[in-house]
């Protein structure tokens, strides 16, 4: 090719370095990501129902597990959204006193959230290696533990950076972010706990 | 955006700030650091070619068993390790890293006018890991402890109770490296073709072998997750007494192959697609002229897909499933047959209204015709299940599928290697050991294989390390294994070839087959900031279609290494972006990574203390250092951005 | 059921291509089929297979008559064809091979389907009753009654009447394995924790042969079976034969060989009805003699094979779950003699 031949050309210098939402190719990444993790929380909840097609007694000890824990995370789980939410507003402000504010409120629910879980682990009235109905409820509860920690551990270095002159420009799209995968922890903590707690029930 | 007319004449220094800001880091810690679409590709490529080596050198050990009854050459218990390694091998470290990963990493950004993949950390990431799962499997082989329950390891056999010891955790762990890397390669890729394709390319205008690589990284995460699931389920009940597969307490050994399968089938369009993509790419090319149904290939593509997860079943005939699922996935299973069938016909009218040259890429893709065809036919008897009840599970099998895999990933692959080497490393491929190598191979792959399909109708069963010879299966065998020698002729020959054209061949220039995908507007080898000017395009084949005077694309940054962000339908510009530089940390994490998943074999703990390691070195990746661009631009402009 | 097929056949280095009909040497054969359910299948497979190779041959056609008309030697490259003309006539040509393609399968798929519902509704009010159970690495076969005393047990070698429905109830006692007689019927695999109904039907006398199909371990290769077809007369002897237990030895050497097969490892793990051995871990002993091979069919059922055996299974089926017995060689032949009686 000829570098030195005269060409009209698409001049791209004006564009902006920085873009919030749907245009972020990060934003895009962690679609696919919650994608791949959706699948996992799928395939374990398929396994799950299969599962209960192949024995009689589901629970097998008929004890399912304790719905108060359950429901109070739930609960607590919902309320969260509002840190989170809070994060996503104030992300393009750049303001990073609010930022932080968010932020640590938002650590501070998954700090909760991760307090309750460890309630509702021991209230699960079984154990992973009595039977196949313990061996999926604790690895839907288990993966979803992974996220809580993987989201509470984002969070927080999140957090420092926000302590920092360098949270801004892309670091504030990653706060967006951040608060886009909480909606993941969420949403699949809630699906997570109809199949614990309700499926034990009523199916 | 609009076009403004100034005319450019690029500076001898705009290209040294543009290489100095892309420079690839030297020494062997550079090895370590480089994050480069091309360097990473390539290493992709070479990699699962020498697994490819190493699996080919385990299937000529089981032909060798298997020419003669009752030959001695391997015990049950090392054949059974081998045949385990030769398939966990050519499936997991070398069809999918080669086909989707080496192609892929290596091709899209150029495919796409971009001078680096996005997150070239994770792709980086990726190829250490992939690496890791390899050697770990392999290792496990080489001190006693392979894998021995099959490429699939079916519970109850790969279970606690019939092979304690670690052989089955090795192949398990195995699996997740090998889709953690496949993972984060589907998200780099996908991301690419979606976000940083040249304004232009809208959708309509993806070249095929962009609309083939992007629905496969999309299988890729949908059917990975699945066999992550499915391994690390086997994982937990040999190592933490989960109960799974145990049917004295409720566990169901069913439960394995659907999960396995609804990664399996997938797998195999995995790593056929980007093989027709390959076709699709060369048919043109070698039929100059613009490829023939670009729609319907692509809503080909695109179906085979969405329907290839919905035959999983098909592998499980065997098990007394009710009839009516049985004819459901039978349909499922023929339905998939048509888009390939217009595949083929569309590759049939490209050549009729075209004009051929049969250059060495092209042979290969005849080769291609012929090998998948018969793969595919036979493909259309194991979907229909009073047949598949007989020749499921035996030779027979073993003949389709490598009609299909050879068929459609090693010769397309054959035929891509030819057609991009001299892209790759600037020189041409001498045509007449090509050719030789073809002939060699095809050959002796049609004598090996073809044999199987008669074996199989007479009744000999996949898997088993010997034979008496009231069978009279000896005659047979024994073709099949005389096969081998002529195929590793072949591929001895195309080793001659490769390494004498590193070191003499004759050189390529740009464009040497005049093709008209962007990887042909820049140097070759491409320069680390790939294209010097950033096209645009204005067709489906961009160099054929474009204007006398098509414009270039200016103003991203030379000082630091920036990409340009399109949208993902219409691709106009929308933002720029920096590409992360060099860095240490994604090879550091991905031993940390490596340290626990393998301590998670020996005990549950591993997963707990290997993880603050991978904490530590993934903040290390992650933490910002420095300004972000957009401070700089800044200071730079010195205007407001931000508050 | 004709059909022809190209197979490769001779001695061991002289391989010759030879056109047979219906066949080769061999006991494997699944086109060679000796009951309906077979037999129904070889009909689609032949079908299939002819379809099949129409298509083939004119998709191969179709590429050398394009590759033939528009090859050209030049060896630089070649501008670019712009043929718009070309393509409206190739939407024709495309379009009906698409339409042709859909409709073979549709064929295919109802034939599929039809033949499937005859495979499987082959069954019967009033069948002949076998449980098969698959261990690592020998097939238990069990007749089931009502009364435990007309319960027949035996391994690897199944006996039915000819021309009568059968039904295998198959299971697994450990791993899955899959049961393959290619001349009688598809296979099915054994799974641990199902049971199913699996019917088969076999309309010629004779003996036919299959083999585990699904891999199972160590000696997966060495898990073979036989079936014995024989007339409703033939089959009620045998039947009547198997329900008694062992008899005493008359002469001195096969009454000392009993008691060494009491006082060893051996009662361990078989049953010899009218014994004391009753252990179920391996085959069933009781009728051993009647039997025309040992170990799933990896020994003819000989004086010599039956000795190495006993001796060393290690060495002729390595990893098998039998251990090496180091008997002394008169209580060998002794062993052997008595084993000889078990008729």
């Amino acid at each position: 090719m000829d570098a030195l031949r005269e060409r009209p050309v698409l001049d791209v210098s004006g564009l902006p370095t920085v873009a919030f939402g749907r245009s972020n190719t990060t934003w895009l990444a962690n679609v696919f990501y919650m994608m791949i993790e959706g699948t996992m929380f799928a395939l374990l909840i398929a396994s799950y129902f299969y599962l209960r097609t192949r024995t009689s007694n589901w629970p097998p000890a008929n004890l399912p597990p304790t719905l108060s824990w359950g429901v109070i995370n739930g609960i607590v789980f919902l309320v969260s959204l509002v840190p989170a939410r809070y994060a996503q507003k104030v992300a393009p402000t750049g303001d990073r006193a609010k930022i932080r504010f968010a932020l640590m409120g938002l650590a501070a629910f998954a700090v909760l959230n991760m307090v309750l879980r460890g309630f509702e682990l021991a209230n699960l009235n079984c154990r992973w290696y009595e039977s196949a109905y313990g061996s999926a409820v604790w690895s839907i509860m288990g993966l979803h533990c992974g996220h809580l920690i993987t989201e509470f551990v984002e969070t927080v270095v999140i957090l420092a950076v926000a302590f920092t002159d360098k949270m801004e420009g892309t670091r504030l799209v990653d706060v967006a972010i951040n608060s886009d995968y909480w909606y993941f922890v969420v949403a699949s903590a809630l699906v997570s706990d109809f199949v614990v707690y309700g499926a034990a029930r009523f199916l | 955006m609009a076009l403004s007319e100034p005319i450019v004449i690029p500076q001898a220094s705009d290209l040294e700030r543009l290489a100095r800001a892309w420079a690839q880091p030297r020494g062997f810690w550079g090895w370590f650091m480089n994050v480069h679409h091309t360097a990473i590709g390539v290493r992709f490529m070479v990699t699962s070619f020498i697994f490819l080596l190493l699996g080919g050198i385990l299937a000529a050990l089981m032909r060798w068993q298997l020419a003669r009854p009752e030959h001695g050459v391997l015990g049950p218990d090392l054949y059974n390790q081998i045949f385990t390694i030769h398939g966990s091998t050519m499936i997991f470290l070398f069809a999918v890293p080669m086909m989707f990963q080496g192609f892929g990493v290596y091709l899209v950004p150029l495919l796409c006018g971009t001078r680096n993949i996005a997150f070239p950390r994770l792709n980086a990431f990726s190829y250490y890991i992939y690496v890791v799962g390899g050697l770990l499997l392999w290792v496990g082989l080489l001190v006693k402890t392979g894998a021995d329950a099959g490429w699939f390891s079916y519970v109850p056999l790969s279970g606690p109770e019939f092979t304690p010891g670690k052989r089955s955790d090795f192949w398990a762990q195995m699996i997740t490296f090998t889709e953690v890397s496949a993972l984060g390669v589907a998200i780099s890729i996908a991301a690419t073709i979606l976000r940083h394709r040249a304004p232009g390319m809208t959708l309509n205008r993806m070249p095929v072998i962009l609309w083939e690589k992007l629905t496969v990284a999309i299988m890729v995460i949908f059917a990975m997750p699945a066999v992550m699931v499915v391994s690390s389920m086997l994982l937990m009940d040999r190592t933490i007494n989960t109960q799974f597969f145990n049917p004295a307490v409720g566990g169901d050994v069913l439960l394995y192959q659907h999960l396995f399968w609804f990664f399996g089938h997938p797998e195999v369009y995995i790593i056929f697609l980007p093989g027709t993509a390959i076709i699709s790419t060369l048919v043109p090319v070698f039929s100059r002229r613009h490829i023939y149904g670009y729609i319907p290939i692509v809503c080909s593509v695109v179906a085979t897909g969405f329907l290839g997860f919905g035959v999983w079943v098909h592998h499980m005939f065997a098990t007394g499933l009710p009839q009516i699922s049985e004819s459901f996935f039978t349909a499922a299973s023929l339905m998939i047959v048509i888009p390939t069938a217009t595949q083929f016909f569309c590759w049939i009218a490209t050549i009729w209204h075209g004009r051929l040259q049969l250059r060495l890429p092209m042979l290969w893709v005849f080769g291609f015709f012929f090998v998948f065809l018969i793969g595919g036919l036979s493909g259309v008897m194991l979907a229909s299940v009073p047949v598949d009840w007989q020749v499921h599970d035996s030779f027979f099998v073993v003949a389709h599928f490598h009609y299909v895999l050879i068929g459609g990933a090693l010769f397309p692959m054959f035929a891509g290697l030819y057609h991009w080497i001299p892209k790759i490393t600037g020189r041409m491929m001498n045509e007449g050991l090509g050719k030789v190598h073809f002939w060699l191979f095809f050959i002796g792959f049609n004598m090996t294989f073809f044999t199987m399909h008669f074996l199989g109708l007479r009744g000999m069963p996949r898997r088993v390390y010997t034979y008496t010879p009231e069978m009279h299966w000896g005659a047979l065998n024994t073709l099949a294994t005389t096969g081998v020698g002529f195929m590793a002729a072949g591929i001895i020959v195309f080793l001659v070839n490769f390494f004498d054209n590193k070191a003499s061949g004759r050189l390529a220039g740009p464009n040497p087959w005049s093709g008209g995908s962007l990887e042909w507007a820049t140097a070759s080898p491409p320069p680390p900031y790939n294209f010097a000017e950033l096209p645009t395009v204005n067709g489906r084949e961009a160099l054929w279609d474009a204007e006398p005077n098509q414009p270039i694309v200016r103003g991203l940054r030379e000082d630091i290494p920036e990409v340009l962000v399109t949208h993902s339908l219409d691709s106009d510009p929308e933002y720029r972006e920096e590409s992360p530089g060099p860095s240490i940390w994604p090879f550091l994490t991905s031993i940390a990574v490596s340290i626990a998943f393998i301590w998670s074999i020996f005990s549950p703990w591993g997963i707990a203390y290997g993880a603050i390691p991978v904490v530590i070195t993934l903040i290390a990746w992650l933490w910002p250092r420095g300004h972000s661009p957009a401070r700089r631009e800044l200071e730079r402009r010195e205007e407001p951005w931000t508050r | 059921m004709t059909g022809a097929a190209f197979f490769i056949t001779s001695d061991q280095f002289h391989c010759g291509v030879s056109l047979l009909v219906g066949g080769g040497p061999g006991r494997h054969r699944m086109l060679d089929p000796a009951g309906p359910q077979a037999g129904n299948i070889e009909w689609l497979y032949w079908v299939i297979f002819w379809i099949l190779l129409v298509v083939f041959v004119l998709t191969i056609a179709g590429f050398a008559r394009a590759a033939a008309r528009t090859r050209t030697s030049a060896t630089e490259m070649l501008p670019i064809v712009k043929d718009p003309e070309g393509d409206r006539r190739a939407h024709w040509a495309v379009g009906s091979a698409v339409a042709v393609t859909v409709l073979t399968l549709f064929a295919i798929l109802v034939m599929s389907v039809i033949t499937g519902k005859k495979v499987e509704g082959l069954t019967s009010q009033n069948p002949i009753t076998i449980q098969v159970i698959g261990h690592q690495w020998w097939w238990e076969v069990i007749y089931p009654n009502a009364q435990a005393d007309q319960t027949v047990t035996t391994a690897n070698e199944i006996h039915v009447p000819v021309g009568k429905p059968i039904v295998l109830l198959t299971n697994s006692a450990d791993v899955i394995h899959s049961f393959w007689a290619p001349s009688i019927n598809g296979k099915r695999d054994l799974l641990p924790g199902y049971s199913s109904a699996f019917w088969i039907q076999i309309d010629q006398p004779g003996v036919y042969h299959g083999q585990c199909a699904e891999f199972c371990g160590l000696q997966h290769a060495h898990m073979g079976f036989s079936i014995v077809a024989e007339s409703a007369s033939a089959f009620a002897q045998w039947q009547e034969r198997q329900l008694k237990p062992a008899p005493d030895p008359a002469d001195p050497e096969p009454r000392r060989g009993r008691q060494v097969f009491l006082t060893h490892a051996c009662l361990m793990c078989h049953t010899i009805r009218g014994t004391g051995a009753g252990s179920r871990f391996g085959p069933d002993l009781t009728h051993l003699a009647s039997r025309s091979m040992i170990a799933a069919e990896t020994l003819p059922n000989t004086r010599g094979a039956l000795a190495g055996w006993i001796v060393d299974p290690q060495r002729i089926k390595p990893g098998n779950q039998m251990t090496p017995n180091p008997l002394e060689p008169d209580d060998l032949e002794a062993l052997v003699s008595y084993l000889g009686t078990l008729n």
